[in-house]
C-alpha cells in the first residue's frame, strides 16, 4: 500500500542507481499523498455510513426476530421473504406500508411546497432594506435554530385538547369550531404534523433563497423597471430564473429531509402514530423496534432507500437536462 | 517536506486507529464471566415520581451494598419510554448492564431472546430459594415450565382511587363495587361539575392492562392455551368494547383523556378535577403531586357483579417489576450477590416502602409497614384477585398491537364516531394480523 512508498527514501541507496527510483518514488508520493490524506475521512465514511448500510441490507435478507437478535449469525436466511411481505399489498403488512407510503408522499409534497413558497416569498420581501430587517431575518430563523425535541414538545403542549393554545385560540376566542378539536389523535393529526413540519422547514428555504438572491445583479431589476416591468413581472422573469440552480438543490434537500423525517412525528405522536399521520419512517421504526422484527424493518428501509435514490436520480436528470437546454 | 511526512504519518495512524476501533466493537456472545469483579452496572426502572427521586432512594442502598461486598454499583435510572429499546439494543450488541429491572409483563418476550440469565434451581439457591417469593409474583417471570428469566422485585396491583370530598359532595357513601354502580355514581358526580374517571387513552400499556382485566371478567383470553393470538372472539370484543364504552357510551371517561399518555390523568386526579382513577400503587405518585393521604380513599377495582376473586372476578393484573441478570455480564457472581441483596428482607422493606409497592418476598410482606389500609387493598388484590398477563414470547408485540387498537378506538369515541361491536372487531382483527405468524 501507500505506506511502503513512504519508507522508500529512508533506505540507503548507491548514488549511481539512485536517480531513477527516486524520481519514481517522488511521483508515487505526489500521487499517493492526497489519497493518503483522504484515508481517515474515507474510513470514517465507511464506518459511519457504508458499513451500517451494508449490515442493514444483509439484515433485510434474514429472519431477524426476537429469537435471534442476541446472535445474528444464527438467524436463518429468508431470501426475499421480507421483501415479499413488505410489498404484498393485499396482505395487512404490505397494505399498511402502502398506506403509510401514500400518506408520506402527500405530506412531503405539501410540506415541501409550502416551505418553498413561504421561504421564497419571505426572502423576496426581505430583499429591500428597511428598518428592522436584520431583526426580522434573525427572528425568521429561530424555528430552524431550535433543537427539534424542544420545539416539537412545545407544539405538543400547544396542540393539547383540553389546555392547548391552539384550541384556546380557535375555539375559545375565535369560536371557529363547534367544540375543541383533537390534534394529536384522529384525522386532524395530519394537519398538526404538516403545521409543525412547515414551521420547522421554511426558515431553511428562506435562508438558502436569501443567499441566492444576493447573487442577482441589481442592474437587471433596474433595466426591467425602465422597460416597464412590474413587481410580479420582475419576480417571474428575473428572480425565479436566476434562482433556478439554487432551487434545484433546495427542493431536493427539503424533499429528502421531509420524507425521512423521524423526529417530528415521533415526538408529536409517540411510538404509534395515528393512521392519518403515519409517516413511513415511524412506520418502519414500529415494524422493527416495536414488533421486534428487524428483518422486515430492514427490508422496508432498503425499499425506501431505493425509492429515494430513484426519485433523486430522475429529479437530477430532468432538472439538469432542462437547465442545459436553457443554457444553450 | 517534513510537514508532509508528518501529515502522512498522522493520516496513517488515524486510519489504523479507526480500523482498530471498528473491529473492537464486535459483540461477544459468550455467557457471563467474572472478569471484572469490582464493579456492576445497574439499570433501574423509573419507579418514583422522577428520576432524581429514584436516585435518592437507591443510592444509599447501593452504598450499603458496596460497604458490604466491596462492589461498586454504577446506577442508571432509565425512563420507561426508553427502557425496552435500551434492553433490545443491549441484547443485539451484547454490550449492556450487569443487572437490570424489567417490566414483569416483558419477562416472556425477553426470555425468548436469551439475553437474560435463567433462574434455575442453582441460581435461585444463591438468593435464598424460590420459596421466598409469593406465587402470584412468580407467575409473571416467564413462560410456564421454563426457568424464570427474572426475579420479582416490586409488586403492584390496580386499585380504584377516589376523591373523598367529591364523593361526599355528590352524596355517594361507598366507592362503587361494580361497573354499573360506577356509571350510576358518575351521573351524580357529573352533576356537580367534576370529571368522573381518568384514563390514559393513548398509552398503549395502560390500555392493555385494562382490557386484559375486562377480558378476564368476560371469561376470555387474548391468547389460546397453546399461545396463539385470538383477539377477535366475541367475548374479547365485548370486553374491549366495555372498556372503550366507558368513554363512548357511559361518558364517565372524559373525551380529552383519549390523547393522554403522560400520566395526565393522575395529575387531574391529584388536582381534584376528577373523582376516580384506576391505577397501580399510586400513593407515592399522588403524594409527590401534592395530594394529601387523607384526601383520597382506595378500593378494589370494580367487577361486573359480586365481589373480586378468581376467574371472571379478577380485577387487576399482576403488575410489578422484576430484576434480571444480563447473560453477558462480566461479573456474574457480583450480579447474583446484588440480586440477593435487593431481594433480601431488609432491602425489600426499605425499597417497597419508598415506592409504595408490595414486597414479592413473603417474609417482608408480613411487615407491619404494609398493613396500612391502602396497601392492604393492594396486597389483598394481589393475593386473591389478580391474574398475570399472558406469558408468551409475543407479549410485547401484543401490547403494541392491541394497545394501538384501543388507542384508535378511544380516538374514534373522542371524535364522536360510533364505537360498535363491528368497529371494535375490525380494529382487533387488524391488530391480530400484525402479530408474528409463529
Amino acid at each position: 500500500m501507500t505506506t511502503t512508498a513512504l519508507k522508500e527514501p529512508v533506505r540507503p541507496t548507491s548514488p549511481g542507481a539512485a536517480r531513477e527510483p527516486r524520481r519514481r518514488t517522488g511521483r508515487i508520493r505526489r500521487i499517493g499523498l492526497p489519497y493518503l490524506l483522504l484515508l481517515p475521512a474515507l474510513l470514517l465514511e465507511l464506518l459511519v455510513h457504508l458499513v451500517p448500510m451494508v449490515i442493514g441490507v444483509v439484515m433485510s435478507f434474514k429472519e431477524l426476530t426476537q429469537f435471534y437478535i442476541r446472535d445474528w449469525g444464527a438467524a436463518p436466511w429468508s431470501g426475499f421473504g421480507n421483501y415479499k411481505v413488505s410489498v404484498d399489498f393485499d396482505a395487512p403488512v404490505g397494505k399498511a406500508l402502502l398506506h403509510s407510503f401514500s400518506v408520506t408522499v402527500g405530506f412531503t409534497l405539501l410540506s415541501v411546497g409550502l416551505c418553498w413558497l413561504i421561504g421564497t416569498a419571505a426572502a423576496i420581501c426581505m430583499q429591500d432594506t428597511f428598518r428592522g430587517r436584520g431583526l426580522l431575518r434573525a427572528l425568521f430563523l429561530v424555528p430552524y435554530a431550535l433543537p427539534v425535541y424542544t420545539a416539537v414538545i412545545t407544539w405538543v403542549f400547544m396542540f393539547q385538547h383540553d389546555n392547548g393554545l391552539v384550541n384556546h385560540v380557535l375555539h375559545d376566542q375565535l369560536h371557529l369550531t363547534g367544540e375543541p378539536s383533537f390534534w394529536l389523535i384522529g384525522d386532524n393529526s395530519f394537519y398538526a404534523l404538516l403545521t409543525v413540519s412547515v414551521w420547522r422547514g421554511w426558515p431553511f428555504a428562506f435562508l438558502i433563497v436569501m443567499a441566492g438572491l444576493q447573487n442577482i445583479p441589481r442592474e437587471l431589476y433596474e433595466a426591467a423597471a425602465l422597460d416597464g416591468a412590474g413587481m410580479w413581472q420582475q419576480v417571474r422573469r428575473i428572480t425565479l430564473p436566476s434562482l433556478r440552480p439554487v432551487n434545484q438543490v433546495l427542493v431536493l434537500v427539503l424533499f429528502l429531509w421531509t420524507f425521512n423525517d423521524f423526529n417530528t412525528p415521533y415526538v408529536l405522536f409517540g411510538k404509534s402514530a395515528p393512521e392519518a399521520a403515519d409517516l413511513v419512517s415511524v412506520h418502519i421504526y414500529q415494524a422493527s423496534f416495536v414488533t421486534w422484527n428487524f428483518g422486515t424493518g430492514s427490508a422496508m428501509s432498503v425499499l425506501l432507500l431505493l425509492f429515494l435514490l430513484a426519485v433523486t436520480g430522475v429529479y437530477l436528470l430532468v432538472t439538469s437536462r432542462g437547465r442545459r437546454a436553457a443554457d444553450v | 517536506m517534513r510537514s508532509i511526512r508528518a501529515a502522512a504519518v498522522g493520516a496513517v495512524t488515524l486510519s489504523l486507529a479507526l480500523a482498530a476501533t471498528a473491529c473492537g466493537g464486535g459483540s461477544s456472545n459468550g455467557s457471563g464471566s467474572n472478569d471484572s469483579p469490582g464493579t456492576l452496572t445497574y439499570w433501574a426502572s423509573n419507579q418514583g415520581a422522577s428520576i432524581a427521586v429514584d436516585k435518592k432512594v437507591l443510592q444509599p442502598e447501593l452504598d450499603k451494598f458496596e460497604k458490604k461486598t466491596g462492589i461498586k454499583v454504577k446506577l442508571e435510572v432509565v425512563p420507561w419510554s426508553d427502557l425496552l429499546n435500551r434492553i433490545l439494543t443491549a441484547t443485539t450488541s451484547g454490550q449492556g448492564p450487569d443487572v437490570l429491572n424489567i417490566g414483569n409483563t416483558w419477562s416472556a418476550s425477553l426470555q425468548a431472546t436469551g439475553a437474560l440469565l435463567p433462574w434455575d434451581d442453582g441460581n435461585f439457591a444463591k438468593i435464598g430459594g424460590r420459596d421466598r417469593f409469593v406465587d402470584s409474583a412468580l407467575s409473571s417471570t416467564g413462560v410456564r415450565g421454563k426457568d424464570p428469566a427474572a426475579v420479582p422485585l416490586y409488586s403492584m396491583a390496580y386499585a380504584l382511587y377516589y376523591n373523598k370530598k367529591i364523593f361526599a359532595d355528590a352524596g355517594i357513601a361507598e366507592p362503587p363495587a361494580t361497573w354499573d354502580e360506577l356509571v350510576a355514581d358518575g351521573k351524580k358526580i357529573k352533576a356537580g361539575g367534576k370529571a368522573v374517571l381518568g384514563a390514559e387513552g393513548a398509552n398503549l400499556s395502560e390500555n392493555i392492562h385494562h382490557v386484559f382485566v375486562f377480558a378476564k371478567q368476560h371469561d376470555a383470553d387474548f391468547f389460546t392455551a397453546d399461545g396463539k393470538p385470538d383477539f377477535t372472539g366475541p367475548k374479547v370484543v365485548d370486553a374491549v368494547k366495555q372498556y372503550v364504552d366507558l368513554m363512548a357510551k357511559d361518558k364517565v371517561i372524559p373525551t380529552g383523556d383519549a390523547e393522554y399518555a403522560q400520566n395526565q390523568s393522575v395529575s387531574d386526579f391529584a388536582k381534584g378535577k376528577q373523582a376516580m382513577l384506576l391505577w397501580q400503587s399510586a400513593a407515592a405518585n399522588l403524594t409527590s403531586q401534592g395530594m394529601s393521604e387523607d384526601a383520597y380513599g382506595v378500593a378494589p377495582v370494580p367487577v361486573r357483579s359480586g365481589a373480586p376473586g378468581s376467574g371472571p372476578q379478577v380485577n387487576s393484573m399482576v403488575a410489578g417489576i422484576n430484576i434480571a441478570v444480563f447473560k453477558n455480564t462480566r461479573n456474574l457472581d457480583g450480579a447474583t450477590k446484588f440480586v440477593e441483596f435487593m431481594t433480601s428482607d431488609a432491602e425489600q422493606k426499605t425499597l417497597n416502602t419508598a415506592y409504595s409497592t408490595i414486597p414479592p418476598v413473603k417474609a417482608a410482606q408480613g411487615d407491619a409497614a404494609f398493613d396500612a389500609p391502602d396497601t392492604a387493598v393492594l396486597k389483598n388484590t394481589l393475593a386473591t384477585s389478580a391474574a398475570a398477563l399472558p406469558q408468551v414470547p409475543s407479549e410485547s408485540q401484543f401490547e403494541t398491537a392491541v394497545g394501538t387498537a384501543v388507542k384508535d378506538l378511544f380516538a374514534d369515541a373522542a371524535a364522536g364516531r360510533a364505537v360498535t361491536t363491528d368497529s371494535v372487531k375490525a380494529e382487533l382483527e387488524k391488530a391480530q394480523q400484525q402479530m408474528p405468524a409463529a
